[in-house]
């Protein structure tokens, strides 16, 4: 194969061949509402967390999904669990019961 | 008198009763005293002090009240309260009697224990000696009286609405090898002093009857000694199984009401009270149908009676840790008066998701500064309403505030509380006892009820702390607020937090009767139900949480109530998505509507646009 | 051939089923709860795609129906009652017989106050994209409480629309199109003004929609992907509002002067009463259910009661208008083959 002198970065592109996406099965499989997120970003606006810090709930889901789980774990200890952003929801995703479980699959690694 | 003289009968049939009241006497009392030993110092003393007070006359009444009487079981249901009085108190009266009669008859002497239980076996010619047929007649009254409550327990299985329970609980294989032997003692006790009383007439009204129609058609003396031994099987048995069961709640009760009148109570953890409460639960099962989740869901498998039992035996499960909306409605209903939700909130604790430092991103904020300090809250910026209406009472009562965290707040901690992350929940404590402080504020008014529970419970704070509803009865007491009596009929809804969380039930209805006509629902004050919004609960879908809403709400709405009144900003969103035929206001908006209709005092428009301007 | 047909609804739906009925030879009754005909798109300024007059178009289908077809105004049917395979309509208290029946009923815009946090009804320069629609027809251009032009508008999309918790999880489809000529009329209208358009998805479905989106982009429409979480009102009674802009992964907060809330359609309250009696029931949404959603669009499950226009879900004036032809169409086959 002819070498052009450069390949893809590995870090910025999503390689899902190669991404392990445990976190999202098992938290999917433990609350269906977490496959529901239409990505409006309503819990996040509306975060008291986020009005101090980049914490995104929408952003960690994704990352979640997208096998980034290490990010998104460290991500979600910003997380006050007020529940604002439940309220805000409007596919009632049940965001809270996520956090848990992502703090919880931060005890288990 | 000669000692020698006195013969002390004995038949190799009472031994199993023996052995088990002695095996089951030992136990019980190496188990309080194991208890008590390990009990901390301060809790020691308070047990020694209390020894020695009025506290202890005073637990003796409430045990009688109580572990005999059952008289909080009455409270709840007549029906019911029988069936467990006749139970515990007629077997009370059973033994009392018994010696009674022993002691009398045997002239005062101490007889073993089997004596009175069986001394119908011992003494068949009691009818001819003084008082016999007053003994004879009490004692088959008393096995009755008893008995109508086996009876009653026995139907309960098969049909429990009528004592008052929809839901009873499932009880293990071990708990209904128990009671199987509880409600086979009276029915062979009859037995055996029947077919006595048969072949001798040694009985009361009820046993010679019994006896004398047996002896029509059984060879009444071929069971004579059979009868004997089961009955004393039947209770022996029991007497083992106790320690092991349910009925260790029998003891332990009494052992509880004594602790808790000397003023040992849960701590933030798990402590040798709790082991003493867990054992003290009797699994009755009142608590089921206290529960929405079982009520308006159909989860009738995660309530308290089950998370005690398995918290008893073992580690529960996270799905019966998690499994509860902290409503505390359960609470309100043991008789036994089991701090169930303390229970629950140290179970949560074991597990802490959140690190030391997790919120050290929030540096070099600060609340607006503020005499007379009014916090919305995180949830009280979802409803701006409530908000509005309370600033524009308060601007009308001329008082200095300020709404302190109008460009955000940092979330109470309460949330996390009730979720058991106590560690994550400290920081933000500590870090909003500091914003508070600094704004410089001698009141503080909440809208929110989380807010206000963990702001009295858990800040310390130095000024007094109002929920809102409290603070405008106050202004209106000091006339700074009139507001004028309309004929709208409202129906006020009790949040959990405020209610039986703060014990704030006469404000609210003091208030918003100043407004209109207050139409109480069938489940008020520390009966009221929760919206289903609760955020000690997080494996609830939405649909779920919407039917508990809607339920709650049919509950309120029962009154023909033009509005329901709430004083949470949660439960006013929670109810709003559940239903829009019903009118939902904060209390605020009914108030503010109440100020305005007032002829003399006119509330214009630019008074409630300088709310928000001046801010 | 006399037959009569009730045609309930005076909107557009109600109108072209009207004129085709009356075309077709049957006698009709048409009730309208209101004072005026016209329905929704009456009270419209212009529409899309085009933004022609909605006058023109509701001038159009009530000039030809004056006179011809019995309008009965101001009728709220209050019970339809079936009677020897006909029926018997009743509003204001007089009653008449039909023998098919059109429910054109139409929808109502989502009641904004539902969605508190979005402050309609609490602050003063938050309002709905009808509201904008009158300020265009009395005024020519949107403007504040006060009076004042406003500079810096955001529009929100999907308010009552998409959203589980005020119970209206579809789709309301119009509102997308509807807030881009919104957002273009109100550039012409305020050159200087800066709009901004806070969308989750824009669905622009029709043909002239995606022209139409493109052109706000190029009169300098300001799209941010994020559904607003909150507004709260600031000095001069301006408004604070709180998205995430998700193509950046941050929260961002805005001063407007004016918010105009994208309302969606939701089923009429009064439309479940007449399902009632006619013993159909709504569909998961809360609009009328029709029979086949393929293949029988303007039947319903009941003999002789068919249905056009946004009482069966959202829906454009164009869908609309094809439903009535479709449904005079299909009365016409039962009551000729009856």
């Amino acid at each position: 194969m002819v070498n052009f002198g450069y390949t893809p970065l590995p870090t910025h592109i999503h390689d899902m061949d190669k991404a392990s996406l445990t976190l999202a099965d098992s938290i999917s499989f433990e609350d269906a509402s977490f496959n529901l997120c239409i990505a409006c970003g309503s819990c996040t606006a509306t975060c008291t967390a986020g009005s101090f810090t980049n914490f995104s709930f929408r952003q960690m889901c994704h990352q979640i999904k997208r096998g980034e789980s290490k990010q998104a774990i460290a991500e979600s200890e910003k997380c006050m669990l007020c529940g604002k952003c439940t309220l805000a929801c409007p596919r009632n995703v049940n965001t809270r019961n996520i956090i848990r479980l992502v703090r919880k699959a931060n005890q288990t690694i | 008198m000669d000692l020698h003289a006195i013969q002390i009968p004995f038949h190799p049939f009472v031994l199993p009763f023996t052995i088990g009241l002695i095996f089951v006497a030992f136990y019980i009392i190496g188990k309080w005293i194991y208890w008590v030993s390990r009990f901390s110092w301060e809790d020691k003393k308070k047990i020694f002090v209390g020894l020695f007070s009025l506290k202890t006359p005073q637990a003796i009444w409430e045990v009688f009240m109580e572990s005999l009487l059952h008289r909080k079981v009455f409270q709840r249901n007549t029906l019911l309260g029988y069936m467990h009085m006749s139970l515990a108190f007629g077997w009370f009266l059973l033994i009392i009697m018994g010696n009674l009669e022993t002691r009398f008859f045997t002239h005062g002497r101490i007889n073993p224990p089997y004596i009175p239980i069986f001394f119908e076996f011992f003494e068949h010619n009691l009818v001819s000696l003084d008082y016999g047929r007053f003994f004879t007649f009490t004692m088959d009254l008393l096995l009755l009286f008893v008995l109508s409550g086996v009876g009653l327990a026995y139907f309960k299985r098969f049909r429990s609405k009528p004592l008052g329970m929809k839901n009873t609980t499932k009880h293990s294989t071990i708990d209904r090898l128990a009671l199987t032997a509880l409600w086979l003692i009276f029915p062979l006790r009859l037995l055996a002093e029947s077919v006595t009383a048969g072949l001798y007439d040694a009985g009361g009204f009820i046993t010679n009857s019994i006896g004398a129609f047996m002896m029509t058609f059984l060879p009444l003396h071929n069971f004579y000694y059979a009868s004997w031994w089961a009955y004393s099987f039947a209770l022996g048995a029991f007497f083992v199984f106790v320690p092991f069961t349910r009925y260790m709640h029998i003891p332990t009760e009494i052992l509880l009401i004594f602790l808790r009148k000397y003023g040992i109570a849960e701590k933030n953890i798990h402590s040798t009270y709790t082991q003493v409460e867990l054992s003290s639960c009797s699994r009755c099962g009142i608590c089921i149908d206290a529960c929405q989740l079982g009520s308006d869901l159909g989860i009738v498998s995660t309530q308290s009676t089950y998370f005690i039992k398995s918290m008893r035996y073992d580690k529960p499960s996270e799905m019966l840790v998690d499994s509860c909306m902290a409503c505390n409605r359960c609470d309100q209903v043991c008789p036994v008066g089991i701090d169930i939700a303390s229970i629950r909130a140290n179970e949560r604790k074991m597990i802490q998701l959140f690190q030391e430092n997790s919120y050290k991103y929030i540096n070099g904020y600060e609340y607006r500064k503020a005499k007379v300090a009014y916090f919305a809250g995180c949830m009280g910026h979802l409803t701006p309403s409530v908000y509005k209406a309370t600033l524009a009472l308060f601007e009308k009562a001329g008082v200095d505030y300020n709404f302190i965290d109008r460009d955000g707040s940092i979330c109470c901690g309460r949330p996390l509380q009730l979720t058991g992350q106590e560690d994550a929940a400290k920081q933000l404590i500590e870090k909003n006892i500091k914003l508070i402080e600094n704004c410089g504020a001698t009141v503080l008014v909440t809208s929110c009820p989380i807010c206000a529970k963990v702001f009295t419970d858990s800040y310390k704070l130095k000024i007094p702390i109002y929920h809102h509803s409290q603070y405008l009865l106050k202004l209106a007491k000091e006339s700074k607020l009139q507001f004028e009596k309309s004929d709208i009929q409202i129906t006020y809804h009790d949040p959990c937090e405020l209610g039986r969380g703060l014990g704030i039930y006469e404000e609210p209805r003091e208030l918003l009767s100043l407004a209109g006509n207050l139409i109480e629902s069938n489940n008020s004050r520390e009966n009221s139900l929760c919206c289903g919004g609760s955020l000690g609960i997080t494996n609830l879908t939405q649909e779920q949480r919407n039917t508990i809403a809607s339920i709650t709400l049919s509950e309120l709405a029962v009154g023909k109530a033009d509005v329901v009144a709430t004083a949470c900003p949660l439960c006013k969103k929670t109810f709003k998505s559940a239903s829009e035929d019903i009118r939902i206001a904060d209390i605020s908006e009914i108030m503010l509507g109440a100020v305005q209709k007032s002829a003399n005092k006119l509330i214009s428009k630019e008074v409630n646009k300088s709310v928000i301007i001046n801010n | 051939m006399n037959k009569i047909v009730a045609v309930i609804g005076g909107g557009v739906a109600g109108l072209e089923t009207s004129i085709q009925l009356e075309k077709l030879g049957y006698k009709v009754n048409l009730y309208e709860k209101d004072s005026e005909l016209g329905g929704h798109a009456g009270k419209w300024d212009r529409l899309f795609p085009n933004r022609r007059h909605a006058t023109e178009v509701i001038d159009s289908l009530t000039s030809r129906i004056k006179d011809k077809v019995q309008i009965n105004l101001v009728a709220t049917v209050n019970q339809i009652k079936r009677e020897n395979g006909s029926f018997l309509v009743e509003a204001n208290g007089k009653s008449q017989k039909a023998d098919a029946i059109v429910l054109t009923t139409g929808f109502e815009l989502f009641p904004a106050s539902k969605k508190e946090e979005y402050g309609y009804g609490i602050f003063d320069n938050v309002i709905t994209s009808a509201e904008l629609e009158k300020m265009f027809a009395d005024h020519g251009k949107p403007q504040s409480t006060t009076g004042k032009t406003p500079e810096k508008i955001a529009i929100i999309h999907c308010v009552g629309s998409r959203d589980e918790k005020v119970n209206r999880p579809y789709c309301s489809k119009v509102c997308c199109v509807t807030a881009v000529k919104q957002a273009i009329e109100i550039k012409e209208a305020i050159p200087t003004a800066e709009v901004y358009c806070f969308y989750m998805d824009l669905r622009m479905f029709g043909p002239g929609y995606e022209d139409l989106y493109k052109e706000a982009q190029v009169k300098g429409v300001n799209f941010i992907r994020g559904r607003l979480s909150e507004t709260s009102e600031m000095e001069g009674s301006r408004v604070l509002i709180k998205a995430e802009d998700t193509l950046s992964s941050k929260p961002l907060k805005m001063t407007v002067d004016m918010v105009v809330l994208m309302v969606g359609m939701s089923p009429l309250p009064s439309t479940e009463k007449i399902l009632k009696d006619l013993e159909l029931s709504p569909n998961n949404d809360g609009f009328v259910q029709v029979k086949d959603y393929h293949l029988e669009p303007t039947h319903t499950k009941a003999e002789g009661v068919f249905v056009a226009g946004a009482c069966t879900g959202p829906n454009n004036i164009t869908d609309s208008v094809n439903a009535a032809h479709s449904a005079a169409l299909e009365v016409h086959k039962y009551l000729t083959s009856k």
